[in-house]
């Protein structure tokens, strides 16, 4: 056996730091299917997991590679799978069954450019919509956005706990330059890394409901094989976890699904604030933008414009109050994004119109530089003028 | 009936009976093929609370809703992936994969041959009605050939699987095919499959009135007819030449039945050694 968590200093990839987060969170079972640019992900993870006692298996496509991380976690492992754009609209519907489910699971999107195959090898941020609203149906969901290869270690380790908190599918939503990007990465002491676990069933086995949520909102969860004998279902169910096609079932089940997120907001979300205390301008990004950002940030406080930037760690649920909060006392935000325009509509629908909010994005294929940011800072101010 | 003091089935300590009536149609052979499996789970003497059944989607999909074991009532198609998961995450279950023809052939078909292929150690149950029930007589990947569904209106242009051979081409390990007239040899054949270690693959036809039976004025005494007189019992039969054909004749039997490492076996052999 190898140690789970390689404490020291490495040089890694995102994709393989990704991995190494998912090991030291305690991960000990991953499904997946090659894809570029999350290939590696796999990769490192056939090579780790067999020495820690864990299990990888490249399942036939991305639908069943998500399906059996929800059994392995249904059967009480942590489970991750990792994919990219063509992957992550095949794994859609089974992250649905984990929503409805309440299976902790993490997926880790290393988004390339899209549409359709789209530029496999090259990064972009076009499926943030996709992480948001992807399968069927309404429910809430938990992003996170990494912009190092230090950050995805720690982020991977994040998107555990928060699964296992909230019992519900976690995604990180990488993409193509994180994902390739070396860079040094230092793994602390497995003692200085804390773990959260999904909350466990007490009490008497013959009394369990397995969809009777405690009181954070979130059920115990029994696992296949201890007793309980559970029954989970893709099914509108009520919290026996039996089938119940009314609209009362569905009110109550849709309470608890999202209640759970919409009551913990403060606890799940994430931001840093860069030179934002006095800034009249409000950069909003994540991600590898998140890098150009900083960078523009800088270039216009030599300037003498006042920048700043929002960087949002958890991208889904979406930081709402902080971003209202920020309209009223700055000039204008600019969201800085690897597409053409996502999160920007978030931006605009919580700025309110008190603040005019701008666009920096770019197609995908290469990162925005610090240049293009920097111009629509100045249109920003020429306009406020 | 008297209503509240319904009198005790031998085989209520494995169902949901709260969840009872159930929703397969008068006439449906899937509670048929469920009781075999009941009866198989409780007579292998393996712990109940150590198996579990996964299903997927439609009228045999329901199965897992109904079992008093941890059961798990999937997506589509999906249920052999995610029993896969919980079988490679806790090799102490027996996981039984519960579904019918449409979900694991069609829509399911991928991951059935794979599942095989790794002879991945499952139980999968498949209760074949040629067609697609829940949703109202469809074709399915085993429609007979000129059958008439509600979308092959003029009959099928198409013609079935013959699942024991796809099965066994695949890399199964255990192969039979029962109907559910045969409960005895059904029942044998569940017991067998679910102490096999491997993939165990058992076919099982069952009427389905409402959808197929219906639209091809088979009543249902006509099509368990079928079942009966067409029945030709080929113990060891090989899978490629075994037929089902509602006028020819319907090969049943336990075809295949060996040994060959599973999955997790070649994992720990060639990672582990």
């Amino acid at each position: 056996m190898e140690p789970a968590v390689l404490t020291g200093e490495h040089f890694l990839n995102g994709d393989v730091a990704c991995a190494e987060g998912a090991l030291a969170a305690g991960c000990r079972f991953f499904a997946g299917y090659p894809i570029t640019p999350a290939t590696e992900v796999a990769e490192h993870m056939s090579k780790r997991l067999p020495r820690v006692g864990g299990v990888f298996i490249q399942m036939e496509d991305e639908i069943s590679a998500m399906a059996a991380i929800l059994g392995a976690s249904c059967a009480g492992v942590k489970s991750m799978t990792a994919t990219s754009g063509p992957g992550f609209s095949l794994m859609m519907e089974n992250l649905g069954l984990g929503i409805a489910m309440e299976t902790p699971c993490v997926l880790v999107n290393v988004q390339r450019a899209g549409p359709s195959t789209g530029l496999p090898t090259l990064g972009a941020q076009g499926d943030m919509m996709q992480a948001r609203w992807g399968s069927h149906g309404h429910y809430e969901i938990i992003a996170l956005a990494p912009s190092s290869p230090q950050e995805i270690f720690y982020q991977t380790i994040t998107a555990f706990n928060l699964s296992e908190t909230y019992r519900i599918p976690v995604l990180i939503m990488a993409d193509e330059i994180v994902g390739h990007l070396s860079e040094r990465v230092i793994i602390p002491e497995s003692s200085k890394i804390k773990l959260q676990s999904r909350p466990r069933p007490t009490g008497r086995k013959d009394r369990f409901k397995p969809f009777h949520p405690g009181p954070n909102g979130v059920a115990p969860m029994a696992h296949a094989g201890e007793g309980y004998m559970v029954h989970f279902t893709g099914l509108t169910h009520d919290e026996r976890g039996y089938p119940a096609m009314t609209v009362e079932a569905q009110t109550e089940m849709m309470d608890r699904i999202t209640g759970k997120i919409r009551r913990n907001l403060d606890k799940i979300i994430q931001v840093e604030r860069y030179r934002l205390e006095d800034a009249d301008v409000a950069l909003v990004s994540y991600g590898i933008s998140s890098r150009s950002s900083q960078a523009a940030v800088d270039e216009a406080r030599e300037r003498g414009i006042k920048a700043g930037l929002l960087r949002l760690l958890t991208v889904w649920p979406f930081p709402e109050d902080i971003v209202r909060e920020l309209a009223k006392r700055v000039k204008g935000f600019i969201t800085v994004e690897l597409n053409l325009g996502q999160i920007h509509l978030e931006v605009q629908r919580c700025a309110e119109g008190r603040a005019p909010a701008l666009l920096a994005g770019h197609v995908g294929g290469s990162a925005i530089t610090p240049e293009e940011i920097l111009e629509r800072i100045k249109e920003l101010v020429s306009q406020g003028k | 009936m008297n209503g509240s003091t319904s009198p005790k089935h031998p085989l209520d300590s494995l169902l949901r009976t709260d969840r009872i009536p159930h929703i397969w149609c008068p006439g449906c052979g899937i509670g048929t093929v469920f009781s075999s499996s009941l009866i198989a789970i409780s007579s292998t003497g393996t712990d109940p609370m150590k198996t579990a059944v996964v299903s997927g989607i439609g009228c045999s999909g329901r199965g897992a809703g109904y079992v008093k074991l941890d059961s798990y009532h999937t997506t589509h198609g999906r249920a052999i992936p995610f029993a896969t998961g919980m079988k490679l995450a806790n090799p102490e279950l027996t996981v039984v994969v519960f579904s019918g023809d449409g979900d694991l052939f069609a829509i399911g078909g991928n991951h059935f041959i794979h599942a095989a292929r790794r002879n991945m150690d499952l139980t999968v149950i498949c209760v074949n009605n040629l067609n697609y029930g829940m949703t109202g007589g469809q074709a399915a990947a085993t429609t007979p050939h000129r059958a008439k569904t509600s979308t092959t209106p003029m009959g099928n242009p198409e013609g079935p699987f013959n699942l024991p051979l796809l099965a066994y081409a695949c890399g199964a390990t255990y192969i039979a095919r029962w109907t559910m007239l045969h409960t005895r040899d059904l029942t044998q054949s569940i017991t067998e499959a679910l102490t096999h270690t491997g993939f165990s693959f058992i076919e099982v036809l069952a009427p389905c009135p409402t959808g197929f039976g219906r639209k091809n004025k088979l009543k249902n005494s006509d099509l368990l007819r079928i079942y009966q007189e067409k029945a030709i019992v080929k113990n060891g039969a090989n899978p490629a030449e075994t037929i089902l054909d509602l006028e020819q004749g319907i090969t049943l039997g336990k075809f295949v039945e060996f040994d060959r490492p599973t999955f997790a076996d070649n994992y720990r052999a060639v990672n582990c050694d």
